[in-house]
């Protein structure tokens, strides 16, 4: 597992994720969630919209780490936020 | 057709899961931690944090690259896709000339990526190849490897010739599939052929189409081989595409975190397409 | 001219722009090098099988072609017993997750090999499969797999359901429903997945070359031998390039009937 090169920071994330889609498999098993439209354009599940909050979190940190100078835990902030937007909301 | 739920299915599936997290997600995982650190060897790491992010979406570089590459893209399924379409529509309908024309077609497909290279490289040539041997003949200063814009329409015409078969023959399996009776209506009310274009052949390509759209995006999206034989990413850097930045960096250069970051960002912009030609697909086959 | 003669005149110039360049391949591989870099001829002048004789008597030459044949069907056997089942699954099921596992084999077949370049390589020296044919052919899976997957379950769904149950009712288990009926009935779906695997996996050089270096190495990184210290031998690159269309023409013939349902993912 040596050149796999893990760092404290990327076995957080992974973990995180991890923990994320266990935790939604369960709830799923728990109550089965049925597609409804939100604010998204289209019809999504529960599962279609983490994909879309994780995505677009991916893309937030681009823009940051690309276009500004500011720290990362903004971005990061911001993400959380929108991530509970959309799987309420989306 | 309505499905059961059956969530043993799970075990069905488990060993495609399971192959292809060993293929795709240690190695995604390895890209990640990569990214994030300075590597001089196993035991020499050091962490960085976002800094090669930083560095690649900021260097010209790349960006020059990630533009051409969208323009090329954008060039490819212009043309590629309204002429399979014609191709297509020129096919014959049965018989053994069909059988013919669709092995035909299929050869492009089933060249090895550097020999398709080869073969345009040796074709284009001014000295041995028929086609820059022609060109110069003809009066034109031909020369793919000294001028930029020769080179990208070289790289352009030997994309046309490889790929436009796979558009072409997935629009003949959609026209194969539209019913006799919709050309007999047609030709009773005495409907031109835009019009039988238009309003029956179209609509039953749609399906076929954003398939092919698909692949053709992805797959010239990712080229590498082809134009790195053709004419080397040159002249200049005027055909480094995508790919062939990101392996010179990982393999040429040996810039681990870097190309780790880049692979990541090419990665995400591969998602979200992909994502979104997959959600349009399933909603036209709810909607059938 | 009538709109049939058009159409005729239509698709053979463009059989004629596909086969051109293939033919002018073909001719400088029966050329010997002073005529292919003499002068510019339509046919060879002087007809030769030199070149074939070169890579048919050197193993180092037709090494490769071994060598590319074993990781393929290798690719081809491992893709059809996995992907088998799998898209049966996503077929006649619905089981949590099934969108998103579908959606997340796809993205492996969009996802451009450069980016799993160096990982692979580490990935595999790792469990020490590095240059064996075995390390190619589950490095290709990555994209073979989905794409059966995805072509297979087209075809699957082509088939109804109510053969499945009449089967189960007459008391067939599964193991035996699928191997005796199911897997007969949509054979013409798994030679088209089989054509599929097998040009994909054939065709791909980045992979294949950078996992192996010099037991498993595929023709594909043998042709680059070619450029040597005298420039490059034109001849032998031909012959050797004619000699890689072959095994691909051979299978396109088997499954020319369904070939175009295949690339529509048998979805038409």
């Amino acid at each position: 597992m040596n050149w796999m090169a893990w760092t404290l920071p990327t076995a957080l994330f992974f973990s995180f994720i991890a923990v994320i889609l266990i935790c939604m498999t369960v709830y799923e098993i728990k109550s089965p969630c049925v597609e409804r439209k939100g604010f998204l354009p289209i019809e999504t599940t529960r599962g279609d919209r983490l994909f879309i909050g994780l995505l677009a979190s991916g893309y937030i940190h681009l823009v940051f780490v690309g276009l500004s100078e500011m720290s990362l835990f903004i971005a990061l902030g911001i993400s959380f936020v929108w991530l509970a937007i959309v799987l309420r909301w989306g | 057709m309505k499905k059961v739920v059956n969530n043993k299915a799970w075990f069905l599936v488990l060993p495609v899961v399971v192959l292809v997290a060993f293929s795709a997600i240690i190695p995604l995982m390895t890209v990640v931690n990569y990214s994030v650190q300075d590597i001089f060897d196993v035991n020499n790491a050091y962490f960085v944090g976002a800094e090669w992010y930083r560095d690649i979406l900021q260097n010209p570089r790349l960006q020059d690259s990630l533009v051409r590459q969208f323009i090329f893209s954008f060039f490819v399924l212009l043309i590629e896709i309204p002429l399979g379409i014609a191709v297509a529509l020129m096919m014959p309908t049965k018989g053994a000339r069909a059988s013919l024309c669709l092995i035909l077609l299929a050869i492009p497909l089933l060249i090895p990526l550097n020999v398709v290279g080869t073969i345009w490289q040796v074709f284009g040539r001014t000295d041995i190849g028929l086609f820059g041997w022609t060109l110069t003949h003809l009066g034109m200063d031909y020369n793919y490897a000294s001028n930029p814009i020769d080179a990208w329409f070289t790289v352009l015409l030997m994309d046309v010739w490889h790929w436009t078969s796979l558009v072409a023959l997935l629009c003949y399996s959609g026209l194969r599939a539209i019913p006799d009776v919709y050309y007999q209506a047609a030709s009773i009310d005495r409907a031109s052929g835009w019009a039988i274009f238009r309003y029956i052949q179209l609509p039953k390509l749609q399906s076929v189409l954003v398939i092919g759209v698909l692949l053709r995006f992805m797959d010239s999206f990712m080229i590498y081989t082809e134009p790195f034989v053709l004419t080397g990413g040159g002249p200049g850097n005027s055909t480094t595409f995508l790919s062939q930045t990101l392996t010179q960096m990982a393999i040429g250069q040996f810039d681990v975190g870097p190309a780790a970051a880049f692979s990541l960002i090419y990665f995400l912009i591969v998602l979200l397409v992909s994502w979104l030609f997959f959600t349009t697909i399933s909603h036209m086959d709810k909607a059938k | 001219m009538n709109k049939q003669t058009k159409k005729n005149v239509g698709i053979s110039v463009y059989l004629f722009f596909v086969l051109l360049p293939i033919y002018w391949l073909l001719n400088m591989s029966f050329k010997s090098n002073e005529e292919i870099l003499g002068a510019l001829t339509l046919w060879p002048e002087s007809f030769t099988f030199d070149n074939y004789a070169v890579i048919f008597t050197d193993p180092t030459w037709y090494m490769g072609y071994v060598n590319s044949m074993t990781y393929v069907m290798m690719n081809m056997a491992i893709t059809l017993v996995v992907a088998l089942p799998a898209a049966y699954a996503f077929s006649r099921y619905r089981f949590i997750g099934d969108k998103h596992l579908f959606f997340w084999l796809l993205t492996n077949r969009m996802a451009p090999p450069a980016v799993f370049l160096l990982p692979f390589f580490q990935l595999y020296s790792s469990v020490g499969l590095f240059d064996t044919h075995l390390a190619v052919a589950l490095a290709h899976c990555l994209f073979s797999v989905p794409l059966a997957v995805w072509i297979l379950e087209g075809f699957m769904s082509g088939v109804p359901r109510e053969i499945d149950e009449t089967a189960y009712i007459d008391g067939y288990s599964f193991h035996k429903f699928f191997i005796k009926i199911f897997i007969p009935m949509i054979g013409s779906g798994i030679g088209v997945t089989a054509f599929f695997t097998f040009m994909f996996s054939w065709v791909e050089l980045l992979l294949a070359r950078t996992l192996t270096s010099v037991e498993a190495k595929p023709i594909a990184a043998i042709m680059t031998r070619t450029s040597g210290a005298t420039g490059i031998d034109w001849g032998v690159l031909a012959a050797a390039g004619v000699l890689t269309i072959i095994p691909g023409l051979l299978v396109v013939w088997f499954v020319r009937n369904h070939v175009a349902k295949g690339f529509a993912l048998g979805r038409v």
